[in-house]
């Protein structure tokens, strides 16, 4: 598997695809802890992004990546479009203007998002935050390239395995950043709405390959 | 041409009505609203304040003020993508306060730096511990060492401290290097000079720290004695 600009545009298809399914879990994940506009704001995001991929098609996985960017930047209104802007913009930034994603490539573009997270929403592992989802994927992919894995849907596979796990490992925690953390003690044991939309979108990178 | 300003806000409308209420106080200077969404609704757009941003940009620097938590995101967000960021910072100030107190400080000359210190002297909740703003308030006071210049001024216009009168000696306070304390609160904070709520024949204890502790004595009663240009 090739992980080329039809790949990222495939991807990004089944990230809108991802959200528009998961549009009403993702609102009842907020409505318990947030604001309760999660899915809609990523709904509406990803259908924009689609509009803008068929509008001007990028050449490049990295051009792909960037206009994902500045659209989830412009469209999604709360919090999780800067967040996952700079996500996006970090990630578009490192791959370059390659044509191709080599697994390491994927890892590194994995590690500068969630640098780009944590450098824009101040949040630390254990927050109850989307980084708590991109930091083990970033990890896990890490690993999976630096074990020889030289091929692609490996290292995909692991960095949405880790990603899920990491999700599902917010449910107990405390918020400490975001608009939960008003709840203190009272977010415990509900699934952070940002990692959980992480996770889809780094499960559909997966189906993108498959 | 002076520093410029660009206000980042969830809503067009707070957006458009704190520039409305800046420009009173500052007429030379270009404020810039960025608020709402491209589509009307709540929310921050990256599109909104790079077009605010590119019209600011080419001046003598731009400072961004924002209201809450996504909207100083976006703005991050948005100096990532400008060509060149060195001449714009965000300043860590209540939105309509520190906007104020910002305009005041631009249209009096001050230069980037000083136009952020401004809006960040205004002394509102902080967002984050330990800004500059609040280590720049104790400074004075906690060496424990007398000010070095000092000076008591009767205020002669009808109206008493009010808005302007702080605005005007806020904001010429900010380009002066010097920590200055007015009947105990910061100077160089137009609400905190405010909430003296000093009327008509009160008198203000001026206390400066700092290289140009006698410059911005002078200046105020310069200020006071003049009845702030005021009846």
């Amino acid at each position: 598997m090739v992980l080329d600009v039809v790949w990222t545009i495939k991807w990004l298809t089944l990230c809108a695809q991802a959200m528009a399914e998961h549009r009403v879990e993702l609102i009842e994940l907020d409505r318990a802890i947030g604001d309760s506009d999660h899915g809609e704001n990523m709904d509406r995001g990803f259908q924009a992004v689609l509009d803008k991929l068929s509008d001007s098609p990028p050449e490049t996985p990295g051009a792909a990546l960037k206009l994902t960017a500045t659209t989830l930047m412009s469209k999604v209104g709360g919090a999780a479009g800067p967040l996952y802007g700079t996500a996006f913009l970090r990630a578009a930034t490192s791959l370059g203007d390659a044509p191709e994603i080599a697994p390491a490539d994927w890892a590194n573009a994995l590690a500068a998002a969630r640098d780009g997270i944590v450098a824009r929403g101040k949040a630390e592992p254990g927050d109850k935050t989307m980084v708590d989802a991109w930091t083990p994927a970033a990890e896990a992919a890490t690993k999976a390239a630096a074990d020889g894995g030289q091929d692609a849907l490996t290292v995909l596979v692991a960095a949405a395995e880790a990603a899920e796990a990491g999700a599902v490992a917010t449910d107990p925690l405390v918020a400490r950043k975001g608009r939960a953390s008003y709840l203190g003690e009272r977010s415990a044991g509900h699934r952070d709405p940002g990692a959980a939309s992480s996770a889809l979108i780094l499960r559909a990178a997966v189906k993108a390959a498959a | 041409m002076t520093v410029s300003i660009v206000v980042v806000s969830h809503s067009e409308k707070i957006a458009d009505g704190a520039v409305e209420l800046a420009a009173q106080m500052a007429p030379d200077v270009a404020l810039l609203a960025a608020g709402g969404t491209t589509d009307g609704r709540i929310g921050t757009s990256l599109e909104k304040v790079l077009a605010a941003l590119d019209k600011a940009a080419g001046g003598d620097g731009v400072v961004i003020v924002t209201d809450l938590g996504s909207a100083v995101m976006t703005a991050e967000s948005a100096l990532e993508f400008v060509e060149d960021a060195s001449e714009m910072v965000l300043a860590d100030a209540p939105l309509v306060e520190g906007l104020v107190a910002a305009a005041v400080a631009a249209q009096g000359g001050g230069d980037v730096q000083a136009v952020k210190r401004a809006a960040e002297a205004v002394g509102g909740p902080a967002r984050q511990a330990g800004t500059t703003a609040l280590q720049a308030v104790g400074e004075g006071p906690v060496t424990g060492s007398g000010p070095d210049y000092t000076g008591d001024f009767e205020l002669v216009n009808q109206a008493g401290m009010h808005a302007r009168p702080a605005a005007k000696i806020a904001g010429g306070l900010s380009s002066l290097d010097a920590e200055v304390q007015v009947n105990g609160v910061d100077g160089a904070s137009m609400t905190a000079l405010m909430t003296l709520a000093a009327g008509k024949g009160s008198v203000l204890h001026v206390e400066a720290w700092g290289a140009d502790a006698e410059r911005a004595v002078n200046y105020i009663g310069g200020l006071v004695q003049a009845g702030f240009g005021e009846p």
